[in-house]
């Protein structure tokens, strides 16, 4: 499943991040890790970008970003 | 008493709390400029403490040490190449995990670090505790707890920071990030070939320069090609093969899996280190996210936040605009008694006060703008309006975080374009900087107002939203434009950090507004101060201009004729007529004024040029007076007033009337309205573009394209309105 396809207050893993170059590294660095637990805080009001929190702090990416991140144990 | 000297660069995550303390640190004491050949800003300060003279170095904040972004490459160098005494790595405790990562980077890099656990009140409050000597066990680096915005926990650190410079520092072997078996099987290999092969002549640590290499890193790369002579090409042969074997094996780059692994060491000193108290705390940044952030309120709040800025700066800001008024005209006036009249005196009081006035009178404005600016950034909020309007942003090809600085182009574009340093990739910058010229700033407004309200009655209201419309559409056209073809390319990651609010330190926004209005004073004054001159030397020559009529003579005969007419008039009728005759040598006056403006090399290039505006409807006086606009666009009322031997004041009856009568249309003046908002920016904007961009190029770029967009929207406008009026 996809980061981007997960609900406001769902709880997932990441299992992979796709994509190469700028976007991949920057999501790497801020700790979007293979293992990661996300949590969805919310959806911005035009429903675009998503806030998460991982590794006890909040980061926002857009939704289409978080397509090329795969997650798994949504709950 | 020589004092030693050391210096020290602070470094560490953006929102970790890092320019506060630095701030803290050094006062007013600091000196702001720019990283070299960069439109990166370097902070630099000084303090004298424990008998030190202390030079410390502002690092921009970063992630990471990878050389693609340059602030990370700028923060890498420093270290590398310039060699501080000691680093000091800034660490907001409530994201160690995060934060640990550009820690553990500095750490491979073998230079003398120490970590500042930043707003540990904070951390402390969310229930977190660190085990500060543990950390600084595992990872064999001094630790000190500091909350910045407090100024607690400063002195300890600089006291630290001194004994660990002064310190016989061996690279300790053991406590170091350490990779999986074959990883460290290829670095192992790869540094004892460094160390044969190069024999010291790479000034790293072999360790941190094998693993550079195995990341494939561009810039280490090009280095070792330069330094190790003839053998590097048999060091990056050995990197390859490496890197191959290493690529083979876990199906991923090297770099990709040596992040994974770097998370992992970190994770398992987490563990060690970090307790949370299993006590659910109460996190005020997110309940007050619930509001602000919030599907329905959020954006209402915004644009009350919004609102409350422009209030704030024109509302507030008018009244020390209105006392640098008077006391510039108070000294103009002063001088102008005491000074013999003579051209100096006409050069003093209409070029250089005249021009410095014309500077000061922003500032209020100015300051008011970066204030607001400081207060977004230093609570965190400016990231939350990135967050809101990201969506709209992108749809247009910028970032979120173009907006405020896009905004603020309404009330004036310099500060506009000296906050689009927020954006993080180049192309964003570039692209904002080239669009923000288009929202109309605050200076041309009374343009608007006296061109609408000549022309437009009732409905001038209505004409000039649709002017501010148009610029802003403009710019979303202009903005689509360039990003599909001048500025092309994959977009920046929004990636963002939404940091936890904070309560700001007066101290800290004081230092942040006067920092950037300063620079504003400097450079931009400086250029304003200079057109200004320029264009009254244009204005006040050729000095003899011969009149076609004797202007000083007449009005002598006037007030003669006037005169005798008084002396043998009633008491009661002795008023009205010198009322009668001063009006009349008023209009004398303002005729001779008019023809001067007409006859000097100001109004020579006005006319010549007036053929380029005849088509879009203005004439000869509006060529002139849009000349003058491009020192500051409040200049335009000024002259259309001389020109038109009207007032020089603003919004005069007088000046209507004149408009009325020179042979302007209604869509001569809807199409000058347009060519003011569209046209080449003020002096000072020009020169904020250019230091932003940091080139020519773009600078001229801008002045071409709005100049001739401008020409060509105004000649739309004016021909097309004629054709569906017929």
């Amino acid at each position: 499943m996809l980061l981007s396809n997960l609900k406001e207050n769902q709880t997932a893993r990441i299992v992979h991040i796709g994509g190469n170059g700028a976007l991949r590294r920057r999501i790497l660095e801020m700790g979007l890790i293979k293992g990661s637990e996300v949590y969805v805080e919310k959806y911005a009001p035009l429903k675009d970008p998503i806030e998460l929190i991982v590794k006890g702090y909040h980061v926002s990416l857009r939704v289409e970003e978080a397509a090329q991140i795969t997650v798994d144990n949504v709950k | 008493m020589n004092q030693k000297r050391l210096s020290i660069a602070l470094a560490g995550n953006p929102n970790s709390g890092k320019t506060t303390i630095f701030n803290n640190m050094t006062g007013t004491r600091q000196k702001v400029g720019n990283w070299p050949g960069v439109t990166v800003e370097k902070k630099e300060g000084h303090v004298k403490k424990f008998g030190y003279d202390l030079k410390i170095i502002d690092l921009p904040g970063t992630y990471s040490l990878t050389p693609f972004t340059i602030e990370e490459i700028i923060a890498r160098d420093f270290v590398l190449e310039e060699r501080p005494d000691v680093v000091i790595d800034i660490i907001d405790a409530s994201n160690l995990e995060r934060s640990l990562y550009l820690a553990t980077q500095f750490r491979e890099i073998d230079c003398k670090v120490l970590f500042a656990l930043n707003m540990a009140d904070v951390a402390r409050s969310r229930g977190l505790k660190i085990d500060g000597k543990k950390l600084s066990e595992l990872l064999d680096v001094p630790v000190v707890f500091t909350v910045g915005n407090k100024n607690q926990g400063i002195d300890t650190l600089l006291e630290k920071a001194i004994e660990l410079a002064e310190s016989n520092y061996e690279i300790p072997q053991k406590r170091r990030v350490k990779y999986s078996k074959d990883i460290e099987n290829s670095i192992s290999s790869l540094k004892s070939f460094l160390e044969n092969w190069t024999q010291g002549s790479i000034p790293y640590s072999s360790r941190w320069t094998a693993i550079k290499l195995l990341e494939d890193d561009k810039i280490v790369k090009k280095r070792v090609l330069n330094k190790a002579g003839e053998n590097s090409r048999e060091i990056l042969q050995q990197a390859r093969t490496h890197r191959d074997f290493l690529v083979d094996r876990f199906d991923d780059d090297p770099e990709i899996v040596m992040t994974d692994e770097r998370y992992g060491f970190i994770a398992g000193i987490i563990k060690e280190v970090l307790t949370a108290s299993t006590k659910q705390r109460i996190d005020i940044s997110r309940n007050i996210d619930l509001f602000l952030t919030n599907r329905f309120l959020g954006f209402p709040i915004f644009i009350f936040f919004i609102w409350a800025m422009f209030q704030l700066t024109f509302s507030l800001g008018a009244y020390p605009m209105e006392w640098i008024d008077l006391g510039v005209s108070f000294v103009s006036k002063s001088l102008a008694h005491v000074l013999p009249n003579n051209l100096f005196k006409d050069f003093l009081l209409d070029g250089v006060i005249a021009g410095v006035g014309s500077v000061a009178i922003f500032l209020p404005n100015i300051l008011i703008l970066f204030f607001c600016i400081a207060i977004f950034e230093d609570t965190g909020y400016m990231s939350r309006a990135a967050f809101l309007m990201d969506k709209i942003m992108h749809l247009i090809g910028l970032h979120g975080k173009s907006f405020i600085p896009m905004l603020m182009g309404f009330g004036c574009n310099v500060p506009a374009i000296m906050a689009s340093r927020t954006l993080e990739s180049e192309k964003d910058r570039t692209l904002t900087i080239l669009i923000t010229p288009f929202m109309s700033c605050s200076a041309k407004l009374p343009v608007y107002i006296v061109l609408a309200g000549a022309f437009f009655g009732a409905r001038a209201g209505t004409v000039i939203f649709g002017i501010y419309l148009a610029g802003i559409i403009l710019s979303i056209v202009t903005g689509r434009l360039f990003r599909s073809t001048l500025l092309r390319g994959a977009d920046a990651p929004f990636v963002m950090e939404l940091p936890p609010y904070r309560a700001p330190m007066i101290k800290s926004l004081l230092i942040h507004m006067w920092d950037r209005s300063k620079i504003f004073l400097k450079k931009m004054g400086g250029v304003i101060l200079a057109g200004s001159v320029v264009v009254w030397i244009l204005s006040a020559f050729p000095h003899n201009i011969l009149y076609s009529l004797d202007y000083n003579s007449e009005i002598a005969k006037v007030k003669a004729s006037y005169n005798a007419e008084i002396e043998t008039a009633r008491e009661s009728d002795k008023k009205r007529l010198a009322k009668k005759r001063d009006v009349a040598i008023a209009e004398l006056i303002k005729a001779k004024k008019a023809e001067k403006a007409e006859k000097s090399f100001m109004g020579r290039i006005g006319k010549m040029l007036a053929p380029v505006f005849a088509p879009i409807g203005i004439d000869w006086r509006g060529s002139i007076a849009l000349l003058t606009g491009f020192v500051a666009k409040e200049i335009v009322v000024s002259t259309m007033g001389i020109l038109y031997a009207a007032d020089e004041t603003d919004d005069s009856a007088a000046l209507k009337n004149a408009l009325l009568s020179s042979g302007m249309t209604p869509l001569g003046a809807l199409a000058m309205m347009v060519f003011v908002l569209l046209y080449m920016p003020c002096l000072a904007t020009v020169a904020a573009i250019r230091r932003e961009t940091g080139s020519f190029k773009w600078m001229i770029f801008s002045i071409v394209y709005s100049t001739s967009l401008a020409w060509i929207v105004s000649f739309c406008i004016y021909h097309g309105g004629t054709i569906l009026l017929a």
